[in-house]
């Protein structure tokens, strides 16, 4: 939004409007396999209109109910979908002009539940988009070990178990270091700890903050745990019905008036009251 | 006998039945994996043609078996007769479960697990050949083993075109009325179906992705690799084996039978004398309905024994006429014309239908003739064959020409007629007139009186250019002229339906004493 930050912009949205047609609409959540528009059923609006600035190294939460779009924005950016109009731009280039495969191995894509292949061992899960770009087997290796690591797995332990044989929280892990494997300037994660048990999430919420700190990765998270956005969010963008209504840190969402945020700040107090009355 | 003596003596014919069958199931197989596999691929890409071609896969399997093969006799490549056209019917019918099991196992990915795969950066190769494939595996091998069981099945169909297999046992099983043959070729079948139930099965568990915590992903490879190098191999081998020889300097002549004792019979002999002068033969016995003809006027087939009546009739569609000379005259003349086809001269003996009746019965009330018959026939029930039943010169047009009005008439197979009159289930059958059976089982053949059947006199039916082709043919041809009688041909019959003897022994002795 604020064009003096464009210099730092690693993805920008410029009025990115994005529709489907009613009948891909009720077959469920819009996917790479639909067409927009056409048939001569008018198409429903999922974004309308969005302006927004993602800068080098922040984390910015996308934070909103079911069906506000969140999810779609996310898919916006590494072209899993394409805008109905406007422009996603990722690394000065729109996406539409990005080979979309090129792309999507610069991007870090985390689902919830990890969205592991359950045929692949771990460490082929962590290696894979390492060797899809053709990395040698050793330096592949290399790679896996020193990943896993880095995500609190121990590398002998994990790298030949399979997907099922973890618990939610390990998948998760192993999710977080496949989508950093190639080394990926920017990160997309979709509700990553949403899966998990309270304490499970905490420690992992904790750990991926230090991690993104460190290894100064930009990411786009989206959630609709308000307590996740404020954990953290640089930036935390909150969307309803396809709008991003406000864009603010998180101190200063605290503090605004939206009837939206007071909503959810809400929730949080009913929390802690009852978390104080317990003491 | 005893089924354990049967297959004492029979063993390597049943073998080789069984490797007829396994080979023709595992081509089919083969060949529907490589067309339904892709075929399914394509099926999740491209949505709107998911319905049609899955209905049109769906309606194939829905026809029966005969039918199909009956469709594909006059298609030109496809069709036929023999192994060619057995492959394409039992391809039709394997592709249904291996496309829809393709569809599915591929729909049925986890939808996250695929977008994971786009998101990481995977072409659609990718995404295809290391997640989507992989994960529907199970599903498309689940597939394929439906598709095979199925096929060891309508394999036994298969005799009918001529293409062998274990069919060929249960086929002659029903018409000997021979429960030996009958359980040799239905069990094989169905150890051959368990058989390959069960190894496809060993096959899907390997390939489901829960069992892979306890082999190696290189363990799985090697067994894979090992099992299809297996497969591979034992197929090119019975492939090649089943070739045969194809051609030698004094020529080679393909010979087709109907599908009963005599015209097999008839057949043999003229394959073993052909063999006996150099000349290769291929047999295609024990061809269903009008097939023999079909092949050879398409020249599938060089030679074929036939009668006259039956080409008359059922070929030239004329109405049938008594005088048996012209008859021969008129077949002779409209094959040449028609077909390029010679015919021989008579055998020496007819094969007309013999109106029968118990023994006992036709001494009780003195019975000679149809006409002497007729009065009983309300309180009797009758037993035909099929081909009584449709063809011109059959049933409609008999129980018009002397007036019967059965209490019942059953439409069942020929060869169970002869048990069923004798068991007394019938009073009354049409058999062939030089069936072995009608002595032995104290049968009585009513004369025709009125004379309605035509003249059925055994000739063979030989293509003009093959006469040409091999010069041995003719002289064959002219040795058996007029050189078996009526008598002979029942008791040749009676040597292998009644006795059970193998039947080129039969002709091997007959050609003997014949000096031929």
């Amino acid at each position: 939004m604020d064009h003096k930050e464009a210099q730092n912009a690693l993805v920008q949205f410029q009025n990115v409007s994005f529709s489907i047609t009613v009948g891909a609409a009720l077959r469920g959540r819009p996917s790479r396999w639909e067409t927009t528009g056409g048939h001569g059923v008018p198409p429903l609006q999922i974004i309308s209109d969005l302006n927004l600035t993602v800068e080098q190294g922040e984390t910015l939460v996308l934070l909103g109910e079911s069906g506000c779009g969140k999810t779609t924005t996310l898919k916006l950016v590494n072209r899993l979908l394409t805008p109905t109009s406007g422009e996603v731009i990722v690394e000065e280039t729109p996406t539409t002009a990005w080979d979309p495969i090129a792309l999507r191995r610069r991007i870090g894509y985390v689902i919830q539940e990890g969205g592991l292949f359950p045929h692949f061992t771990i460490a082929r899960n962590v290696g894979l988009v390492p060797s899809l770009s053709g990395w040698d087997q050793t330096r592949t290796q290399e790679r896996v070990r020193e990943l896993l690591s880095l995500v609190g797995l121990d590398p002998d332990r994990f790298s030949e178990r399979y997907p099922r044989e973890l618990s939610g929280g390990q998948r998760q892990r192993v999710g977080v270091a496949r989508a950093l494997a190639a080394d990926p300037p920017l990160l997309l994660l979709d509700e990553p700890f949403g899966a998990l048990d309270p304490l499970t999430r905490a420690s992992l919420q904790r750990e991926f903050a230090e991690l993104t700190k460190r290894l100064g990765k930009t990411a786009i998270l989206v959630t609709h745990d308000v307590r996740e956005a404020l954990i953290l969010a640089r930036r935390i963008g909150l969307m309803h019905k396809g709008e991003l209504v406000l864009l603010e840190t998180p101190e200063r969402f605290l503090a605004s008036n939206h009837p939206q945020v007071r909503a959810y700040v809400e929730t949080l107090e009913l929390t802690d009251r009852k978390a104080g009355g317990k003491q | 006998m005893s089924f354990w003596h049967f297959l004492q003596l029979n063993w390597a014919e049943l073998l080789l039945l069984v490797r007829q069958h396994i080979v023709l199931v595992f081509i089919a197989i083969l060949l529907a994996v490589m067309i339904g596999v892709p075929t399914g691929i394509a099926l999740t890409r491209y949505r709107t043609l998911r319905g049609p071609v899955l209905a049109v896969a769906n309606v194939m399997q829905t026809i029966p078996s005969l039918a199909l093969f009956g469709f594909l006799i006059p298609l030109p490549f496809i069709g036929g007769i023999g192994s060619r056209t057995a492959l394409v019917a039992l391809v039709l019918y394997s592709l249904l479960p291996i496309i829809r099991n393709t569809v599915t196992g591929i729909l049925g990915v986890e939808p996250s697990v695929r977008e994971a795969a786009v998101a990481m950066g995977m072409t659609d190769g990718q995404v295809l050949r290391q997640v989507e494939l992989p994960l529907a595996m199970g599903v498309i091998v689940t597939g394929i083993r439906v598709a095979t069981v199925i096929a060891v099945g309508v394999t036994t169909i298969a005799a009918a075109v001529g293409a062998g297999g274990l069919g060929v046992y249960i086929f002659r099983g029903l018409r000997q009325y021979d429960n030996n043959l009958l359980l040799a070729g239905a069990l094989s079948a169905a150890l051959l179906a368990l058989a390959a139930d069960f190894l496809l099965g060993f096959l899907e568990r390997q390939f489901s992705f829960e069992s892979k915590r306890k082999h190696s992903n290189a363990l799985k490879v090697t067994l894979v690799l090992v099992a299809a190098v297996v497969l591979v191999a034992v197929g090119l081998t019975l492939w090649r084996s089943n070739a045969g020889p194809t051609s030698t300097a004094q020529g080679h002549v393909v010979i087709g039978s109907k599908d009963f004792t005599e015209s097999a019979l008839l057949a043999e002999i003229v394959a073993q004398m052909l063999e006996a002068r150099g000349v290769s033969v291929e047999r295609r016995f024990e061809l269903g309905g009008n097939l023999p003809h079909e092949a050879l006027v398409s020249g599938t087939l060089d030679l074929y024994p036939e009668y006259t009546g039956t080409s008359f009739t059922a070929i030239l569609h004329h109405t049938p006429i008594g005088d048996p000379r012209a008859v021969y005259e008129q077949v002779k003349q409209e094959y040449a014309d028609k077909f390029k086809v010679e015919v021989s001269p008579s055998l020496g003996f007819e094969n007309t239908f013999a109106i029968l009746v118990r023994g006992d019965e036709a001494r009780r009330l003195n019975l000679k003739t149809v006409t002497e018959a007729a009065p009983y026939t309300p309180k009797w029930r009758a037993g035909f064959g099929q081909d009584f039943m449709s063809r011109d010169d059959g049933y409609p047009g008999f129980s018009k020409t002397y007036g019967l009005k059965f209490a019942e008439v059953r439409e069942m197979d020929l060869s169970l007629t002869y048990i069923a009159l004798a068991s007394r289930q019938v009073d009354l059958i049409a058999a062939n007139s030089t069936e072995g059976r009608i002595t032995t089982l104290d049968l009585v053949q009513l004369a025709d009186d009125r004379h309605y059947f035509p003249p059925y006199e055994a000739v063979y039916l030989v293509r003009q250019d093959s006469l040409t082709r091999v010069p041995a043919l003719k002289e064959v041809m002219s040795k058996l002229a007029n050189s078996i009688s009526t008598d002979e041909m029942r008791r040749l019959n009676y040597e292998i339906d009644g006795n059970k003897r193998d039947p080129k022994e039969v002709v091997k002795d007959w050609i003997e004493s014949k000096k031929f």
